[in-house]
């Protein structure tokens, strides 16, 4: 894929403070070693099976496709693994390698709170501490993932600075990590961030699309035509992609949140809207205004509401392979409501963008062609706010 | 010969960081007109980032400060213009690389050139992506600082090497900001900068005190110290260019 260690085209690299590069060096050579590694590969399969409930079941959607009338819908449950989103396939990678590392100490940035949640579930059955920094105005959003992170045993700290969504807290945890490095792994969520994290955690989610093709070879005997996930920094969209990059005769596409209207300042669609920059660790792509100041972006969705994205994206933006469309809340929320009256599955505030995109594309396809949404995580989080999004106030 | 060696030439050299904008221009220009005054012999000024990553709460709110206030990299160009028609010390600019990126960076180093701006600090550009800017900066002339961190280890080396204007060192752990006590063993850092450079080295990250201020520059060449700066401006607002004044000289007094 990349030209260059760590780059995606010209996008990736290792922008980050000196007093880091050794922990990412460190961490780059420790995955080197690992990951071919059986003893390795037999414990992560262990974990991926018996505690995180893999494989994840494809669901042949009847009704959706029916009422949709065109492609045949399959739903790539993710939101029934452990913890209930895709982010347990990162965390248990990472927190093994961790523990391999010899680290006693996880720290994470959250938005939804699915990867903080994770993350403290790793850490308690790992054995090890866990600090999670969240967005202020995200553990108000999220509270009961707040709550679920600190059942768990995790310390969460809420960021006050600056918009305190979840690109404030990828920032206070890289500075909590400059703090404390020799005990601690940055767990990072996304795959975003300094080289090797991109890789990292794609090659852990990657194990969505291997799961996908087989099951669509077992079900259907054919690759699906299109595999459909929503993209924040894009940790599902990228397991979803993987090993359908080389099979050029299925569309990939990425769900951006638009927030209310990718015309409107409150939207968080970076390849719609933004451009080349640096920022994170990464080259890719940004919202950011003429000086290059970091856009505060928005979304309904607190996953999704982060300025830029992973850059292999931005590199498959670049290259054609995949496609990256916007969509807004509204259409997001008319496509939670949609999924949970349909089929009877509440989905992710941050996977409806993946299924309203897919409702509106459904009926282009021939009825012998398939599509595959990823249902990146469960909707139970996201009850309250889309409540209040109607109009009606419940308590949580 | 850089012309920022000129700042170690008398003495221990103080290097003051100064946040442009915070609270308006006027401040800032004020501000330096009195560092020069009262010894300072360098001066890092900084073009506020959305998202400093590399800073503690103290010079993060002073980035928002700036930031809240209107200013911009074209603002910060034209008031170095006018600051050069009577400070002849080094400046250089400490900010972040997508500040630069985004700017286009011949037309950055270009406007740095014409300017007056000898150097550049940017702490999220490490030895590794020294590539991005560093043909550009040579092009024009402007130093591109290099960082190493207490826990560079074997990097310290190749980084000395490849050092230009001077070399920053980072005194601990963690992100800038005062602390009470500074407890890293630099000694070992500074050794390997010696055998690997002839271009000076100055410690920076956490120092506030004279005591502080001495006893880096006692191992090294000279002292950086910012947020405890900020702190007086967040106190004093407008009114605080005699006060930062004050400041440096006690500082540069103790060096």
């Amino acid at each position: 894929m990349s030209t260059k260690k760590g780059r995606f085209g010209e996008h990736g690299g290792q922008y980050i403070p000196e007093t880091l590069m050794n922990a990412v060096i460190e961490l780059e050579e420790a995955y080197e070693r690992y990951k071919n590694d059986p003893q390795f590969e037999a414990e992560l399969a262990q974990l991926f099976n018996e505690y995180a409930g893999r494989p994840s079941r494809l669901y042949f959607a009847e009704k959706m496709t029916k009422d949709l009338g065109g492609a045949r819908i399959y739903l790539k449950r993710e939101d029934l693994n452990h913890t209930g989103s895709h982010k347990i396939n990162n965390v248990l990678g990472q927190a093994l390698l961790a523990k391999k590392m010899g680290k006693t100490r996880l720290i994470a940035e959250t938005g939804a709170g699915q990867h903080g949640v994770a993350t403290a579930t790793a850490a308690a059955l790992f054995g090890m501490e866990c600090v999670v920094f969240m967005g202020e105005e995200d553990t108000k959003r999220q509270a009961l993932n707040v709550y679920r992170m600190r059942l768990l045993g995790a310390e969460v700290i809420p960021v006050k600075t600056g918009t305190a969504t979840l690109k404030d807290a990828v920032s206070e945890a890289m500075r909590e990590w400059t703090r404390r490095i020799s005990d601690t792994h940055y767990c990072l969520g996304s795959v975003m961030g300094p080289h090797p994290f991109p890789t990292i955690v794609r090659d852990f989610q990657s194990v969505i699309s291997k799961e996908i093709k087989a099951q669509m070879l077992e079900m259907t005997g054919h690759l699906p035509d299109a595999v459909i996930a929503c993209v924040g920094g894009g940790s599902n969209a990228m397991g979803s992609f993987y090993h359908f990059i080389e099979d050029k005769n299925v569309r990939l596409i990425g769900c951006e949140a638009a927030g209310r209207g990718v015309d409107t300042f409150e939207t968080a669609a970076t390849i719609a809207t933004g451009r080349s920059g640096i920022f994170h660790g990464m080259k890719s792509y940004f919202c950011q205004d003429e000086f290059g100041q970091i856009a505060p972006v928005y979304s309904i969705s607190a996953g999704l509401d982060y300025p830029g994205i992973g850059p292999e994206h931005a590199w498959l933006h670049d290259t054609g392979r995949a496609e990256y469309v916007p969509v807004t809340d509204e259409e997001a929320v008319c496509a939670f409501e949609y999924l949970s009256r349909t089929e009877g599955i509440i989905p992710a505030i941050e996977s409806a963008h993946a299924v309203a995109h897919a409702t509106k594309i459904a009926k282009d396809f021939d009825k012998d062609s398939s599509i595959v949404i990823t249902i990146s995580g469960r909707g139970d989080k996201d009850c309250a706010a889309i409540a209040r999004y109607r109009g009606e106030d419940i308590n949580e | 010969m850089s012309n920022i060696s000129r700042a170690f030439e008398n003495g221990k050299a103080f290097i003051p960081f100064i946040t442009c904008g915070d609270p308006d221009l006027e401040t800032t220009k004020k501000i330096v007109h009195e560092a020069v005054s009262n010894g300072a012999d360098l001066i890092e000024l900084g073009i506020p980032f959305s998202d400093p990553t590399a800073e503690g709460p103290v010079i993060q709110e002073a980035n928002e400060r700036a930031l809240k206030g209107g200013v911009t990299t074209d603002l910060i160009f034209d008031m170095v213009k006018e600051l050069r028609k009577d400070i002849t010390i080094p400046l250089v600019f400490m900010t972040y690389a997508n500040v630069v990126y985004s700017y286009g960076p011949e037309k950055f180093m270009t406007k740095c050139k014409e300017t007056g701006i000898d150097g550049i600090i940017l702490p999220d550009l490490p030895f590794e992506e020294k590539e991005e800017f560093d043909p550009v900066c040579k092009k024009y002339g402007v130093d591109l600082i290099s960082l190493i961190a207490p826990t560079s280890k074997n990097r310290a080396a190749k980084i000395a090497k490849n050092a230009e204007g001077f070399l920053y060192i980072v005194s601990s752990l963690g992100v800038t900001g005062t602390r009470d006590v500074i407890d890293s063993d630099l000694g070992p850092i500074i050794k390997t900068v010696r055998e690997n450079t002839r271009i000076p080295c100055a410690v920076g990250f956490g120092i506030s005190t004279p005591e502080q201020a001495a006893k880096m520059a006692g191992i090294s060449d000279g002292a950086i110290v910012g947020s405890a700066i900020i702190k007086i401006i967040k106190e004093y607002g407008r009114d605080a260019a005699p006060h930062v004044g004050e400041y440096i000289k006690s500082m540069k007094n103790a060096l």
